[in-house]
């Protein structure tokens, strides 16, 4: 634990920070960041026997952000850590580099190298063809936070679109909940025993292209991915004791994707969609939906937006398990216009045939200039035995987060 | 043309307004000569103003929001503001704005791209997510992040968004203002009119009033502190606008422009922004 009371330490400086003192202009050296403070609710009783009994479950998170900026703006050096400390989940604690990386901007192209972060994609329910970073996934339940990953980009602007390739050396493993902590499912997951397809393993050298382009009232992107899975497979496996655990496995996969958003007025129109092999059978699957605001709702300066999307899955049982195979999900967004950015966005997922439902609430407002609140509620219903959240059902839980900017 | 010569008399009053003509008679000797209807009028001195705009290639240049609510209190958005300026008919300028401030927003980028009628094309960068979102623009009478101005006010000034209808002309502090009412032709906009006061020597807009669909009046903008650079493009570094229904207040104070800074195409697309910082 000497490393969480130094990072305890930081994280209680970070505090004390005044507003701007840190950023030095001179240098053309930025040094920001932030840092929160966490608390998790689970209501419910545990699931599984060992598992944390816990109603309140802290954590503290720091991520400064180092930038460094040659004369000329063309040249970017960018290094942010991430650390979280959490009091119940010995895996959640964890570190990473988000991103490290050297970014030279051409008129017309640029080359970014080291580690970093990439989004593809338009749609809100799943990230389909989103593919280049690992999920890190003890951070929330929603797969928005990602590993950094190793990559070297070059990207090219032209009258046809952008074009984009990627060389990714080194693969990031997903992160699991620790074996007593709430949110790990039915078995504990062996995160540092996972096998893979390639005999290269996690040195496997990964490739991606992607051109993106805009006409008229569409925005489009075509993709295709080559290398180890994000996704792994859960192999199940019998400890020496023997627990009953899962090894994640990561096979070899080609996916090509498709991303496409018509907007027109007040409509906005999503569509993506995946083809890959390597898991089990080749399969399809798909995202589709729209998003619609009525700005301005009853005279007042709010926004509301209504989200529908239909997900189809087509993956056999060679492949890893998917919640996502036969769903449609409903969405609300709120946004207050106000001076304190105030916005909610509540949804649900459901499954088609067996109703099994995942809601979520998350709402945000900014305190002040330094301070933010965000409130997240996220929950399961009509969940079958067998049910993908079968063994989440009693994990149930809210988050509360203020995070300081400095 | 007349001089008045400096050391025999100084002008007087009759003097003074020969004067005044004479001046507007060169002012509006572009104009057709015949008897103009109002509307012909307006339309002359719009064009005009976005004749003088023609050419500035491009700019840059940071402001600070500052919005106040009816009790006074005060807060704050520092953005940069970058404009290309497209010469093509039936297409306005593109433009790029970056916040700065507040911190838990730094980095959040607006890419927009000005139509003539048709609604803009416009994207938002999220830089926590690195998500580019392509955004309706359907939203023209929306309060642009939480401030009394609308993501209409903000647009570039494109003659073909309105019909034009001159007033009358009237004194406007130290000048003399042409009072033009505008209407919108664009879809969604909040405004059955615009009232604006133009100078007569720089074709510059002073103040503009704003009617709801209502026919009330629902905001006043104030443009001071006007500075030329090139010789010829004359800015605003001032804008004050007052929503007279809410008691609310914005003013952007904008940083000295830089022109011609050699800001291409290739840094106004959505790809681009995903590196902006």
């Amino acid at each position: 634990m000497r490393t969480g009371r130094l990072l305890f330490a930081l994280f209680l400086a970070t505090l004390l920070i005044p507003y701007g003192s840190v950023a030095t202009q001179a240098a053309a050296m930025e040094i920001e960041g932030s840092s929160s403070m966490e608390v998790r609710l689970f209501p419910n009783a545990r699931t599984y026997r060992g598992q944390q009994r816990s109603v309140i479950s802290p954590s503290l998170t720091l991520e400064p952000e180092f930038v460094y900026e040659l004369d000329t703006g063309n040249d970017r050096f960018t290094l942010i850590p991430f650390a979280r400390l959490d009091t119940h989940d010995d895996r959640r604690s964890h570190l990473d580099l988000r991103e490290a990386n050297w970014l030279h901007l051409a008129e017309t192209w640029d080359l970014r190298v080291g580690l970093g972060k990439v989004f593809w994609g338009v749609t809100e329910s799943r990230h389909l063809v989103d593919i280049i970073n690992q999920t890190d996934a003890v951070e929330n339940t929603d797969g928005e936070d990602k590993l950094g990953q190793p990559m070297i980009t070059y990207n090219l602007e032209t009258d046809w679109g952008s074009f984009s390739g990627f060389v990714l050396p080194g693969f990031r493993e997903r992160t699991f909940a620790d074996d007593d902590a709430r949110l790990r499912g039915p078995r504990p997951v062996q995160q540092d025993d996972a096998t893979y397809d390639s005999s290269a393993e996690a040195k496997h050298i990964d490739f991606a292209l992607r051109w993106a382009q805009t006409i008229g009232d569409v925005d489009m992107g075509l993709s295709h991915f080559h290398g180890t899975s994000r996704e792994p497979r859960a192999v199940p496996a019998t400890r020496a004791d023997g627990t009953a655990v899962f090894v994640p496995h990561y096979d070899q996969i080609d996916q090509t994707g498709i991303d496409a958003q018509l907007t027109q007025g007040a409509w906005l129109w999503k569509l993506e969609s995946i083809v890959r092999t390597g898991h089990g059978e080749r399969f399809a699957a798909a995202v589709a939906g729209l998003e619609y605001t009525f700005y301005q709702v009853s005279g007042g300066i709010s926004d509301v937006g209504v989200i529908a999307e239909y997900q189809y899955d087509g993956r056999d049982a060679g492949a890893p398990a998917t919640l996502s195979n036969n769903d449609v999900f409903f969405g609300v967004r709120w946004t207050a216009n106000d001076t304190n950015d105030t916005s909610a966005l509540a949804g649900a997922l459901i499954d088609r045939i067996t109703q099994e439902t995942a809601i979520s609430i998350e709402a945000e407002r900014r305190l002040n200039d330094n301070w933010k609140a965000e409130i997240e509620g996220r929950w399961t219903e009509n969940v079958p035995t067998n049910g993908s959240f079968a063994g989440i059902t009693h994990d149930d839980h809210m988050i509360i987060r203020l995070s300081r900017f400095f | 043309m007349i001089r008045p010569n400096p050391l025999s008399l100084r002008p007087n009053k009759m003097f003074r307004s020969l004067l005044i003509t004479s001046a507007l008679a060169v002012a509006v000797s572009s104009l057709p000569a015949v008897a103009e209807t109002s509307e012909e009028k307006g339309l002359a001195i719009a064009r005009e103003i976005d004749k003088r705009d023609i050419g500035f290639g491009d700019s840059q240049s940071t402001l600070t929001m500052t919005l106040t609510n009816k009790h006074g209190e005060k807060s704050v958005r520092k953005l940069r503001l970058s404009t290309l300026e497209i010469l093509d008919d039936g297409v306005g300028d593109k433009s790029l704005t970056v916040f700065d401030h507040p911190r838990d927003v730094k980095g959040t980028a607006f890419l927009s791209f000005t139509k003539i009628l048709e609604p803009d094309d416009q994207w938002l960068f999220l830089p926590a997510l690195k998500r580019v979102k392509r955004i309706s623009s359907a939203n023209k009478s929306g309060p642009f992040v939480g401030s009394e101005f609308a993501y209409e006010d903000l647009v570039s000034f494109e003659v073909g968004k309105y019909t034009f209808k001159w007033i009358r002309d009237e004194a406007c502090g130290e000048l003399s203002c042409f009072v033009v009412e505008r209407f919108p032709l664009y879809e969604n906009s909040g405004y059955t009119r615009q009232v604006t006061w133009v100078d007569q020597t720089e074709y510059r807009v002073q103040k503009v009033e704003f009617y709801d669909r209502k026919e009330s009046l629902l905001k006043t903008l104030d443009q001071s502190n006007y500075t030329q650079y090139l010789n010829k493009y004359w800015r605003p570094l001032k804008m004050h606008m007052v929503n007279h229904q809410t008691g609310k207040e914005t003013t952007l104070e904008f940083s000295p422009y830089e022109f011609q800074v050699g800001l291409n195409a290739g840094s106004f697309t959505p790809n681009r922004l995903k590196k902006i910082r």
